[in-house]
């Protein structure tokens, strides 16, 4: 339970013993307490974790259905205390607009990676945010396939090198990575889409708003909306988790630039 | 009213309130009409971008615990296997109704019989069942259509609805049906988890041992659709020379076949299966103890008549009369047929 005292705003040296009435950021009631199983330095946790900060600041974690994908996240069901789905690779977009349209007072979002939404599911995401469908997509892109060993995937930078792609990623070859919010935004039933990161504290809290922002644009019937996380794979990237949150910084959000892409 | 409305309509007298679907021949008659008729019953219709979306469409419908159906013809049919597959690993109600055409490929839109196998020994991957219901008028696709729906909830698991080209857009009188839905408790369904814990839809097991042992659990239930719910008609199968098996409108055409062949003096008999899936094997097997010819007509290269004699299982002598890529037996045919068999 996320517990809030405004009598500790004075920072406190952190003791041994935690006194449970000061402490700020405490697990949202959204997030399972269990361990993760994610790698060292991976995005997803922080990413799941403001996903449910959202859910518990709007009160609606009993009206959400989430429908999680396939790619390293397919379990997230083990660390969310909501109703959750699987979905084929890349047919997330597709499940959402089913249960959306049945139960359209729920909160329905696909939290979904590069491959399921840029590969094998770029048809799926172009329509339900075509059709403007009223739902949620939290979109990880960290330009690797990891669950599967670290391919290259649509989103992967140019010269990367994957398992794939064991001399980087040629342009001639394998073609270019695609900004799929740039690609959205020309759809009129697009209502929000913003790219976010989460590789240092300050970028984390802008993600959080943005996610806050697109559940908050569902919650009034606004429409589709998509929040792009640039995120950390350390392990497939060949990096320490330091040096990935450093990539992130120079080199992955020059191409893809963070910030607002369509907001109306 | 045709076969694919009469379909259509038997889905709204069931309750169901979710359609989503693709343009194909021979089934469009069946998109069009439910578009309409879910506009007047404030349900759902969705015409999506491709058969993929609308088999996983249909999936987050009924993961939300409403009655949900796609309709497709063959290539159409084959596209939405990896939803099926999923449909069934999740055991979520739903119902598919194939109108088959020509194949394989794009082949042609002339009727069909040529995905007997792709319904009934499973289709997408991993091991699954789906009943199988094989209409053979309009009134049972309207029938089938609503007892699929009951099926389907029953049972928690697709069920498979095996028409054809012919049925589909053949125009015939309709009685309406008086349905009495039966209320299906669905506390899986995802409703959002106000008091309750959260509800979770996968068909993902991992570690040791877990996958086997949900796939036990499927095949229980497997074993107990085919213990329970196989249908099929029979006609003077107590004294007949010679059997004939056909399902959906091929077993119309076999039944004037056996009626003109009856007239001429030849015993002969017609066992219809009406689901595929489970197949009416038994009947099949015990029609062997009187009968010692069994010949089998499919708008199939031959795909049924491994079925039947899996069931005969050598007591009897079991041939087959096929037409393909959109080529339907006639009555004339069937005859010939039988009046070279019975001279053996």
């Amino acid at each position: 339970m996320k517990k809030k005292n405004s009598k500790s705003t004075k920072k406190e040296t952190p003791a041994l013993r935690v006194d449970s009435s000061s402490v700020v950021l405490a697990r949202p009631e959204s997030l399972y307490d269990v361990e993760n199983h994610y790698c060292a330095g991976c995005g997803h946790g922080i990413i799941h974790r403001l996903i449910c900060e959202a859910i518990d600041d709007f009160g609606i974690r009993e009206r959400v259905i989430a429908v999680a994908p396939v790619g390293c996240a397919v379990i997230a069901y083990d660390y969310w205390n909501f109703d959750v789905t699987e979905a084929a690779h890349g047919r997330t977009p597709a499940v959402a607009t089913g249960i959306k349209r049945v139960r359209p007072d729920n909160i329905v979002f696909t939290y979904q990676g590069d491959g399921d939404l840029a590969a094998i599911g770029t048809s799926e995401i172009i329509h339900a945010a075509n059709r403007g469908e009223n739902i949620t997509v939290i979109f990880v892109n960290n330009g690797v396939y990891g669950m599967t060993g670290g391919q290259m995937a649509p989103t992967t930078l140019a010269g990367q090198r994957t398992a794939t792609t064991l001399n980087g990623r040629s342009l001639k070859r394998e073609g270019y990575p695609i900004k799929i919010l740039e690609m959205l935004a020309v759809l009129p039933g697009t209502k929000y889409a913003e790219r976010v990161s989460v590789h240092s504290a300050q970028e984390v809290v802008r993600a959080k708003r943005a996610i806050k922002k697109a559940f908050r644009l569902q919650i009034e019937g606004k429409g589709f909306s998509i929040v792009e996380v640039l995120s950390m794979c350390p392990t497939y990237w060949g990096m320490t988790p330091i040096q990935s949150a450093d990539r992130i910084k120079n080199e992955v959000s020059t191409f893809y630039p963070l910030g607002v892409i369509k907001s109306c | 009213m045709c076969g694919n409305e009469a379909c259509g309509e038997g889905a709204i007298l069931a309750g169901c309130r979710f359609y989503a679907g693709y343009p194909i021949t021979p089934q469009n008659e069946l998109t069009a009409y439910i578009a309409k008729r879910m506009n007047e019953t404030d349900g759902v219709f969705i015409q999506a971008e491709s058969e993929l979306a609308a088999i996983n469409m249909v999936f987050g419908a009924s993961a939300a615990g409403v009655r949900a159906m796609t309709s497709s013809s063959s290539p159409g049919i084959s596209l939405k296997q990896e939803g099926i597959s999923y449909l069934a690993g999740c055991e979520l109600p739903c119902v598919i109704v194939n109108v088959q055409r020509g194949g394989p490929g794009l082949g042609n839109i002339g009727p069909s019989q040529a995905d007997y196998f792709q319904a009934v020994k499973g289709g997408g991957h991993g091991d699954y069942k789906l009943i199988v219901l094989a209409p053979a008028t309009a009134q049972e696709m309207m029938e089938h259509t609503i007892l699929a729906f009951e099926l389907a909830d029953k049972y928690r698991n697709p069920v498979f609805i095996l028409s054809d080209g012919l049925l589909g857009q053949m125009m015939e009188p309709i009685r309406m049906p008086t349905v009495l839905q039966k209320s299906h408790d669905k506390p899986w369904a995802l409703t959002g988890c106000k008091g309750r814990s959260p509800n979770i839809i996968r068909s993902l097991y991992l570690g040791d041992g877990v996958l086997e042992a949900q796939n036990k659990k499927l095949q229980e239930k497997f074993n107990r659709m085919k213990e329970t719910e196989v249908r099929a008609q029979t006609f003077n199968t107590k004294d007949s020379d010679l059997i004939l098996v056909a399902y959906g409108s091929v077993a119309r055409i076999a039944k004037a076949a056996m009626d003109e062949a009856r007239a001429g003096g030849l015993k002969v008999g017609l066992i219809r299966p009406v689901t595929l899936w489970p197949f009416p094997e038994k009947i099949i097997a015990d029609a062997c103890s009187r009968t010692k010819k069994f010949l089998v007509v499919e708008m199939s290269a031959g795909q049924m008549v491994e079925d039947v004699k899996l069931a005969v299982n050598g007591r009897a002598r079991v041939d087959f009369y096929g037409r393909m890529g959109g080529g339907v037996p006639s009555e004339e045919e069937i005859l010939q047929q039988i009046e070279t068999l019975m001279k053996i």
